[in-house]
């Protein structure tokens, strides 16, 4: 390939001819083409397309209806009746983990965008305001984050009462503050930006210059931290469930899964082990998810989220 | 560096005042108050109503909202704790017995978290694409997915019941019988500095491939420093910057994680007894419990800046 002839002329500087002369990238290309250059990253995003196409079809897919009760028929191992054997209800294990994908992604998806959806409002009225707003909004941020995330969701949940709604509630409570940090430190570098003053200068209003043009700006890390934290949300929904704050049986959650299969550890490992194992891989999946799009989305980022 | 440190201490002395204002205001968050709570939900059905409202006076739930508050804090200041709605023990004793147990297993797993996530990040950075970052990069992402709780439930099933070798439940203080202590506080400890390990450890990894690409690092080999110069005072020393910062984020996680860990390996720490307590409703326990966690987040988190700040003096005067 022959180098592009730059013509040197006093009119137009020589950058702007060399940035013309590049050939045009297809970002979209682009981006798949990095996004799926990883083994785990393709394994994580298949595992999630299985996940949602599992929590639809549950009902096909299952062998069993999770909650149907059966006396005669508990504790039984793995065979191929029972894949995963049955619980101390006789309700089969491996149904109840296939509908527990809803419960997962439920959780999973809706906690964490309304938490981005409050954060990021927040963090960029605090970024862009700057002053006594960004103070109070951002010591606010710190005294939350004072309290574990885990611990202030047992807290809330604890007050809202057990069952799905308060553990969501808690969990997006949870997650608030991590959104506002990240979107406040964007903004703090992305209103210098001189398209940002341009704006101003033409008299753009500044709710359409935070929203309509530094918000867009910044999308590439809040995506990527949406889809990581889809995994933390999901495991901290199954840590409530564990320790009994969270969604409560006969639903068929995973986290309270492992807490009843715990009871009958020395008889039937599997009841508390296999649900363990869904958490865990759906976990992983949204991790591997989330770094294959940050270095897709932003190869800056790599290794700073 | 004086100012650096003022300005700190004052930004977590007001951390700390909105802490307590939300340490105080979870009490009140409740439906009705604490005690028609445990009223209704039937702890306290054998209480006549002047016994009611003597707990209510007690508790200076009769009072306007913020002459509770500043009751509450002048006495949490003075280290009392107030009194356990359901068993009327003394919280600050409570919380004092138990806080050398939640300390012990923390401390513990928050070394083993720094020092080996450090080690295996710097380790696979350095043999990049050999089969050791290979590993320790699978390890890594396995381990900050893998639930806490199931490890340890995974542990207790093949280290304790199946193979026999490691006490499930309990804990023993080192001082009483040391090797009992050792043996009660691996599987614990394990499972709480696994976290820990894999954050600081892929931390430290992008962090080293970072500071080994940079200009002054090609200098050093240039003028001929030996390898072990090099890699010791000059790419770890920079490397581990951001990882100190990050030792918040991994001490918020440990605390939090004791609770989880502490309910599952039984062991009688203020993690055991927040979740009993919460599970309870006794609410006076949950208020002291949190406060005290909370404080030691703020607490460290300024320890940490400091430590930060001392290490990068740019950090100063941003």
């Amino acid at each position: 390939m022959t180098q592009p002839v730059i013509p040197q002329t006093e009119e137009m500087p020589a950058e702007v001819y060399i940035q013309e002369a590049l050939p045009r990238v297809n970002e979209f290309r682009r981006f798949v083409r990095v996004f799926f250059s990883r083994g785990v990253v393709r394994f994580g995003a298949a595992v999630i397309v299985l996940l949602v196409l599992t929590a639809i079809l549950a009902p096909v897919i299952a062998p069993y209806d999770p909650y149907e009760q059966n006396v005669t028929n508990i504790l039984q191992p793995v065979s191929r009746e029972h894949l995963l054997g049955t619980d101390s209800l006789g309700r089969d294990t491996f149904s109840r983990i296939i509908y527990g994908t809803r419960y997962a992604l439920l959780v999973g998806v809706v906690t964490v965008l309304i938490a981005a959806f409050i954060g990021s409002f927040f963090g960029i009225i605090a970024g862009y305001m700057g002053g006594w707003t960004q103070t109070i909004i951002m010591r606010l941020t710190d005294s939350v984050m004072a309290f574990p995330p885990i611990l202030l969701a047992l807290i809330l949940a604890a007050i809202m009462g057990s069952g799905i709604k308060g553990v969501m509630i808690a969990i997006t409570f949870a997650l608030v503050p991590g959104y506002v940090r990240l979107m406040c430190g964007q903004v703090l570098s992305a209103k210098e930006n001189e398209y940002v003053m341009a704006a101003d200068a033409i008299g753009v209003s500044h709710f359409q210059i935070m929203f309509r043009h530094i918000l867009p700006n910044c999308l590439s890390p809040l995506i990527v931290q949406i889809t990581m934290v889809m995994g933390i949300a999901i495991l901290t929904e199954a840590t409530l469930s564990f320790l009994g704050v969270g969604i409560m049986p006969p639903a068929a959650a995973w986290g309270a899964m492992v807490h009843d299969g715990y009871r009958y550890l020395i008889r039937r490992p599997i009841l508390s082990l296999a649900p363990g194992v869904a958490i865990m891989v759906v976990v992983f999946a949204f991790n591997m998810v989330g770094d294959g799009l940050r270095d897709a989305l932003d190869p800056r980022l790599r290794g700073t989220l | 560096m004086t100012t650096y440190i003022l300005r700190r201490i004052v930004q977590s002395f007001v951390v700390v005042i909105f802490v307590t204002v939300m340490v105080f205001l979870v009490m009140r968050l409740l439906p009705g108050d604490p005690v028609l709570m445990l009223v209704t939900s039937g702890e306290l059905q054998e209480f006549t109503q002047e016994q009611i409202d003597a707990l209510r006076e007690e508790l200076g739930l009769t009072n306007p909202l913020y002459i509770q508050y500043v009751d509450w804090l002048r006495k949490a200041v003075s280290g009392d704790l107030g009194k356990s709605l359901l068993h009327r023990y003394d919280i600050a004793e409570e919380i004092k017995r138990r806080l050398p147990v939640s300390l012990h297993l923390g401390a513990f797993s928050f070394i083993i978290g720094i020092t080996v996530g450090s080690l295996l990040g710097a380790i696979s950075a350095l043999r990049r694409g050999k089969w050791v970052d290979m590993l320790v990069t699978v390890a890594a992402n396995i381990g900050i997915t893998a639930p806490p709780f199931w490890l340890g439930i995974l542990l207790i099933y093949i280290l304790g019941l199946y193979l026999g070798w490691l006490p499930i439940y309990g804990y023993t203080s080192p001082f009483v019988d040391f090797g009992k202590s050792m043996l009660q506080s691996i599987m614990p400890i394990f499972c709480m500095s696994l976290f820990p390990i894999a954050s600081t450890a892929r931390l430290m990894r992008s962090s080293v491939i970072e500071v080994i690409q940079q200009d002054y690092i090609r200098t050093a080999w240039s003028k001929g420093l030996n390898e072990k110069i090099i890699v010791i005072r000059h790419v770890l020393k920079n490397a581990l910057m951001p990882v100190v910062t990050m030792q918040g984020t991994v001490l918020r996680n440990i605390i939090g994680g004791s609770v989880v860990i502490e309910t599952v390996f039984f062991v009688p720490g203020m993690g055991l007894l927040l979740t009993n307590s919460i599970l309870a409703h006794d609410y006076t326990v949950v208020q002291g419990i949190i406060l005290i966690l909370a404080l030691a987040v703020v607490f460290s988190n300024l320890v940490i800046d400091i430590i930060y700040g001392w290490l990068d003096p740019r950090i100063q005067y941003e």
